[in-house]
C-alpha cells in the first residue's frame, strides 16, 4: 500500500481565542477592582476590628491622618516622628487650613493606631492635637467581617 | 505606461498580525496584576474632644448623666477588668486571639440606660459615654468597648446605633503595662 504523503508545507496556526478570551476576562476582573485612590496606610500599623467600622459614605471633608505604631511611632505623611515631636506638623496644618479660610475644628484628625498599642499613646497623641484647637477625631478600625 | 496588476486574488485570506496586540494585551495583564492589592475595608469612630471644657451654664434638662466605663488593664495590656458606673462587670470573655467576645455584656447596661426611645430629644441622643482606659490597655480593647457603646448589628444586618458621645478621661499615669 502506498502511504500518501503529507504535502503541506503552511503554517501551524494554533487556535488563539480561547486564550484572548481569557486574556480580556482577566484585564476586565482587574481593571474593574483596581483602585487608585491614595488610600492612607502603613503596614507597620494593624488596625483593630470593629464590626461597626463601615466605610464612610461620604469623605471626610480635611482630614489629616496620623499613624500610631506598636513602639508609639507616630508616622505621618510617611515621616516618622514621636508624640512630642508631632506639634510642628500640627501648627503646619493648621497653617494650611487657615490659608484656605478653615479653622482646625473643621479638620478631622483621622487616628490609625496599632491593635497593641498602649492606650495612654493614643491619648497623648489625641492630646497632642487639642493643644493645636483639634477637636474632631476619627478612630479608625478595620471591618470585622466575621460575626461577632 | 504599464500599470502593474495586482497579483492577489480574491481568494487569499487576510491574515491578521495577533503578535502586537498579545503583547500588549499582556503587558496590560501583567500591570494590573502587579497593583492589584486586597484592602479590608475601613471605618471611623467618631469622637468630639475640645480641649476647654464646656462653658458652665445653666444644665440642660435632657443632659443624662454621663456614663463612665472604666477599662483597667492587666501587666500585658489585655483587658483585666471592667467596669460600669463603677460596677464590675464580669466575667469578661475572650477568644483565641484575646479579643474580648462577650460585648453584650456592656451593651446590656447601656441599653438598660438610655432605653428603647430614638430620635431628637431622647436619651440615646443625649447620652455620652466616658472612657477611662488604663495607660498600658490595648488599644483594640478601647476599639472593643467604643464597639459595645456605639450600638450593634441587628438580625438584618441593620446597624442599630446606641450611644453616640463618646469621650476620654483624662489619660491615667504610665504603670507597668
Amino acid at each position: 500500500m502506498r502511504i500518501k504523503k503529507q504535502q503541506e508545507s503552511g503554517i501551524l496556526e494554533g487556535d488563539l481565542t480561547p486564550m484572548i478570551d481569557m486574556t480580556f476576562q482577566l484585564i476586565a476582573f482587574f481593571m474593574v477592582l483596581i483602585n487608585f485612590t491614595q488610600s492612607e496606610q502603613n503596614e507597620k500599623v494593624k488596625l483593630p476590628s470593629s464590626v461597626l467600622a463601615k466605610p464612610a459614605k461620604a469623605p471626610i471633608e480635611f482630614p489629616i491622618t496620623l499613624h500610631l505604631t506598636e513602639d508609639a511611632t507616630v508616622v505621618v505623611g510617611g515621616q516618622e516622628t514621636t508624640i512630642g515631636g508631632i506639634g510642628p506638623f500640627l501648627i503646619r496644618e493648621k497653617n494650611v487650613l487657615e490659608i484656605q479660610g478653615k479653622s482646625p475644628d473643621d479638620a478631622t484628625v483621622v487616628i490609625r493606631a496599632h491593635r497593641v498599642a498602649a492606650t495612654g499613646r493614643v491619648q497623648e497623641l489625641i492630646k497632642a492635637c487639642q493643644e493645636n484647637s483639634f477637636e474632631k477625631f476619627a478612630l479608625r478600625a478595620k471591618e470585622d467581617v466575621g460575626n461577632e | 505606461m504599464k500599470l502593474r496588476h495586482s497579483t492577489s486574488s480574491g481568494n487569499d485570506k487576510i491574515e491578521l498580525q495577533m503578535t502586537p496586540m498579545i503583547d500588549i494585551v499582556f503587558q496590560l495583564l501583567v500591570f494590573f496584576i502587579m497593583t492589584f492589592k486586597i484592602v479590608s475595608q475601613e471605618g471611623d469612630f467618631n469622637i468630639k474632644m475640645p480641649l476647654a471644657a464646656p462653658a458652665a451654664g445653666t444644665p440642660d434638662e435632657l443632659q443624662v448623666e454621663t456614663i463612665r466605663v472604666r477599662l483597667e488593664a492587666d501587666g500585658t495590656g489585655r483587658l483585666a477588668r471592667m467596669s460600669f458606673n463603677d460596677r464590675v462587670l464580669s466575667p469578661l470573655q475572650f477568644d483565641d486571639q484575646g479579643s474580648w467576645v462577650n460585648a453584650d455584656l456592656l451593651r446590656s447596661e447601656i441599653v438598660a440606660v438610655i432605653g428603647t426611645d430614638r430620635g431628637p430629644g431622647s436619651i440615646q441622643e443625649n447620652a455620652e459615654v466616658e472612657l477611662d482606659c488604663d495607660f498600658g490597655l490595648n488599644y483594640r480593647h478601647v476599639i472593643e468597648a467604643i464597639t459595645a457603646v456605639s450600638g450593634y448589628v441587628g438580625d438584618d444586618d441593620t446597624v442599630i446605633k446606641l450611644v453616640e458621645k463618646i469621650k476620654f478621661a483624662p489619660p491615667r499615669p504610665v504603670t507597668g503595662g
